[in-house]
């Protein structure tokens, strides 16, 4: 039975340390604000406001080198760039978009809203939390800093070995060490958000009533929790062979250097999964708001997505085809490529089913979700035919994959995560974006994509090769590069509008706090929430909870509005029918209660307790020990021992200090809350 | 239901020492499972490129038959082991609040473990001067970085209880907190049945 508010007399509150460790920082409070109350923030919904705005600085970042790229490809023998500068740009434009982009974008949208789509008052681990994001902003910054300190990494986002291994230049060690760091921040993260889903959900907030965001990302954790060892291993392995002359891709001395491969896509195809699995949850989210309709088949979307996080862990070697790998090995991958399409095709026609008689309407975050149903099952079938062994080995290596991923983590992933910035950028930031604007952004954006992308199919299919910085006039190449060049253009003109209607969009306005109708719980709580979330912790008692509180069915079965919506404060104690829509199926934590549920959250006094809720306090150390990371990765690219010893110093004594200090300070007297003092402990254990 | 009503009667916080979760086990606990659950795939990684590489290294050149000494290794595994029955000794006593046999085998946990870093340490000597080291050839590289890995593991592990001890010293550890005592105990446990499966895998089959 899980248990929302639990008593506790405020006799027992942590009284302050007779010998508290002597700081040399003050602690900031819960009323610290301005930059330092950022900076030391542990409120869920600040750091997932910090990892995207950061992420979309990287993306900014990473199209401005694609752009480059496209510069350079837009037509032949081109010398806009040079071979190596090529290289450079596209290694960091492939890891931007990866890790500093989609994954940390994922990352600050889950962290945001996972909390409150359970209805809970913040994460697990609030200090943890925090530490994910300053990890991965030290990662990100760690990385781009080698283009200032004698080149960016030039070996492709996979890192191939022995290539890498032998590159001369740190370029490889800032891939390896980056890659490293922002695994930390992944690992956190994912650790945090797993619990918080597991153990934080609010009061009949069963598994199965959870909303489909929730899962698919919870799916996502589970597959970072389990990919990110993998490729630690392989840049371990990696960084032992550059920096102590080990050897493990030394093929002179016998070695397989197809381990690096394995290991590498062992967590690369899960990766894959990483990075779309969060995005099908925004869209599971918003064609029914803008259907009108439940979502169709909510259990099958659940395990498909369960399905395709088991079986994303055996169809690594796909990506190795055209190593040779021997005839089993390639039948047994070959049929799981093709089989994993079977949970994905499930919920392709999950999405139309739920759109199917709807009454469709289609602002922009609707356009944008129904744009990643078709871009993503373009990328979807095209990722089929690399199933296909005969057409794989002609296919590896060409355009005809690079048009394959974008089509899935641009055309998908990142058209899902738009969709989700234009349905809760109102939850956010307190207004609307605006619908002409959002518009024209998703139409310049669609049409610019398949420009930019579509004609990459057809160079593959002819043969240009993937990785060239230039190629001869004469292949018949020129027309569609010339195309996608173009195309890509048009791709930063739809991001520049998106950035106009931010900037207007800016001062908060009553937006109210349910502007769509409709139907997860973070559209009961204010625009934009208040630091704790919830007054009083929801009692939940059905699968869309807010739209059961809201609407009603008739006798025809159709759904009509409640005259007084239900489960709201002023509703207490009066006759609170059980919705009849929604049968109470899975109700295994509020058990048979049902009709009793307008007391829980209907209590009318709520108002008095406001000041009561006690929130955990702002922490330095997250953010210190973060900053140990980068010193420690110098002093060990540059082998200057010293420069090591001290990060590792820094890292250590910044979770110690961390450990030693109280999730809630004593001297923060608002604050005392969800008790994290276990941390302390899994932070020493992470060290 | 008459616990949600009480307690949305009183007030909304969050109970510091225990928070009701919705499995009803604590945060920190299961974060710890979810980590052990991570480190698994990560050791499974690194015993996996050491059973691959082993046999891999150029003919003549150092091999496991020519530097193991499994008499001495199972001393120390064993060393290794006992210090699992004094964690598990520890959290019992902890558990019955019985503060002074909780530093006593917190303090042989951590002795224990020492003293197998200790023995790795001593091994890794007598192995460089028969001729391994990093760069040696495939076995000693994947040997070193495999056990190196596991040995940062107890290392850490010896300065966590060392922690646990100093907290109980300062009384900061009441049976109250019995809990971090556990979750010491899991990390413990589990690098504990790593190293069976290392000293199974790498020094016992050929």
């Amino acid at each position: 039975m899980a248990i929302v508010t639990p008593q506790r007399p405020e006799a027992l509150a942590p009284e302050r340390p007779l010998n508290a460790p002597v700081r040399f920082l003050r602690r900031p409070t819960g009323y610290t604000k301005g930059v330092w109350g950022w900076m030391t923030t542990v409120d869920h919904k600040k750091i997932g406001i910090m990892y995207s705005a950061t992420a979309f600085i990287f993306f900014l970042i990473g199209g401005l080198e694609a752009l480059l790229l496209r510069i350079q490809l837009g037509a032949p023998d081109q010398t806009f760039l040079r071979a190596d500068t090529y290289n450079q740009i596209f290694t960091m434009h492939g890891t931007t978009m990866i890790f500093l982009v989609i994954m940390p974008l994922s990352a600050g949208l889950a962290n945001y809203l996972l909390p409150i789509m359970i209805g809970a008052r913040d994460v697990a681990f609030p200090r943890i939390n925090a530490l994910g994001y300053w990890v991965f902003l030290a990662g990100g910054l760690f990385m781009y800093s080698s283009f200032f300190l004698g080149g960016a990494p030039n070996g492709g986002w996979f890192g191939y070995v022995p290539l890498t291994r032998n590159l001369p230049g740190h370029n490889i060690d800032y891939w390896i060490f980056g890659l490293q760091i922002l695994g930390i921040a992944s690992l956190s993260g994912a650790v945090n958000l797993i619990v918080t889903v597991i153990n934080m959900r609010a009061p009949g907030m069963s598994l199965m009533r959870m909303p489909i965001f929730v899962w698919m990302s919870l799916v996502a954790q589970f597959l970072l929790l389990f990919a990110i060892p993998v490729i630690t291993v392989a840049l371990f392995l990696l960084s032992f062979d550059r920096l102590f002359s080990t050897n493990f891709f030394n093929v002179a001395a016998g070695s397989d250097p197809l381990l690096w491969q394995h290991l590498f896509w062992m967590f690369g195809h899960p990766e894959v999964y990483i990075l779309i699995l969060p995005a099908m949850g925004i869209v599971s989210e918003v064609l029914p708001v803008f259907s009108r309709k439940p979502l169709f088949g909510y259990q099958v979307m659940v395990f498909s997505g369960i399905a395709i996080g088991f079986m994303g862990w055996g169809v690594w070697a796909h990506h190795m085809f055209a190593t040779g790998l021997g005839p089993v090995a390639v039948s047994a991958f070959s049929a799981s490529t093709m089989f994993i399409a079977v949970p994905t095709g499930v919920k392709i026609f999950n999405w139309i089913s739920t759109m199917w008689k709807g009454k469709l309407t289609f602002p922009t975050p609707m356009l944008f979700a129904i744009g990643f149903v078709a871009m993503f099952t373009i990328g979807g079938l095209s990722g089929v035919t690399h199933g296909v062994v005969p057409a794989d080995t002609q296919q590896t290596d060409t355009y005809y994959i690079v048009a394959h991923f974008h089509y899935v983590l641009f055309g998908g992933s990142m058209f899902g995560l738009f969709a989700g910035a234009y349905y809760w950028y109102p939850k956010f930031a307190g207004r609307l974006l605006d619908e002409r604007l959002g518009k024209i952004h998703f139409w310049l954006m669609f049409v610019g994509f398949n420009m930019t992308f579509g004609p990459f199919h057809i160079l593959g299919l002819q043969g240009m090769p993937r990785r060239v910085y230039t190629y001869p006039e004469g292949r018949g190449w020129d027309v569609w590069n010339l195309v996608s060049t173009i195309g890509s253009f048009v791709i930063a003109l739809s991001i520049l509008t998106f950035i106009v209607n931010m900037w207007k969009c800016r001062k908060p306005q009553e937006v109210g706090d349910d502007p769509w109708d409709a139907r997860t719980l973070e559209w009961t709580i204010p625009s934009p929430p208040p630091e704790y979330n919830f007054k009083e912790i929801p009692l939940v008692t059905s699968r869309d909870e807010l739209w059961h509180r809201k609407y009603t069915e008739d006798e025809h079965g159709r759904s009509v509005k409640r005259a007084v919506p239900v489960g709201q404060p002023k509703m207490a104690h009066s006759e609170v029918e059980p919705s009849p829509a929604e049968p109470h199926e899975g109700s295994d934590v509020v058990g048979e209660q049902t009709g009793e549920h307008g007391e829980g959250p209907g209590e009318g006094h709520s108002e008095e307790h406001e000041e009561h809720i006690h929130m955990p306090s702002p922490s330095y150390w997250p953010l210190l020990t973060a900053v140990g990371m980068p010193i420690l990765s110098y002093g060990m690219i540059y082998k200057t021992w010293a420069v090591a010893i001290l990060g590792g110093v820094w890292i250590f004594g910044s979770l110690y200090a961390w450990a030693l200090e109280p999730a809630t300070a004593p001297e923060d007297t608002p604050v005392h809350g969800p008790d994290t003092s276990g941390e302390d402990l899994e932070s020493v254990t992470a060290g | 239901m008459s616990t949600v009503t009480a307690s949305s009667g009183s007030h909304t916080e969050i109970d510091a020492g225990h928070p009701p979760t919705s499995t009803g086990l604590s945060n920190e606990k299961v974060a710890m499972w979810s980590f052990l659950g991570s480190e698994c795939m990560l050791f499974g990684a690194l015993i996996s490129t050491y059973l691959l590489f082993k046999g891999q290294s150029e003919p003549g050149t150092i091999a496991p038959v020519d530097v193991f000494d499994i008499p001495y290794t199972s001393v120390s595994s064993f060393v290794l082991l006992m210090s699992s029955l004094t964690m598990v000794l520890a959290l019992a006593a902890i558990q019955r609040g019985d503060q002074r046999l909780t530093r006593i085998w917190i303090l042989a946990t951590a002795l224990l473990g020492a003293s197998f870093v200790a023995g790795q340490a001593y091994e890794f000597t007598v192995f460089v001067r028969e001729g391994m080291n990093l760069r040696v050839n495939l076995f000693s590289s994947s040997f070193f970085v495999l056990t190196g890995f596991h040995g940062a593991h107890v290392t850490i592990g010896v300065l966590m209880l060392l922690s646990l001890y100093s907290l109980s010293m300062r009384g900061k550890l009441p049976s109250s907190k019995a809990e971090t005592v556990e979750l010491v105990g899991l990390y413990w446990h589990f690098v504990d049945v790593v190293w069976i499966v290392i000293f199974t895998l790498i020094y016992l089959i050929p």
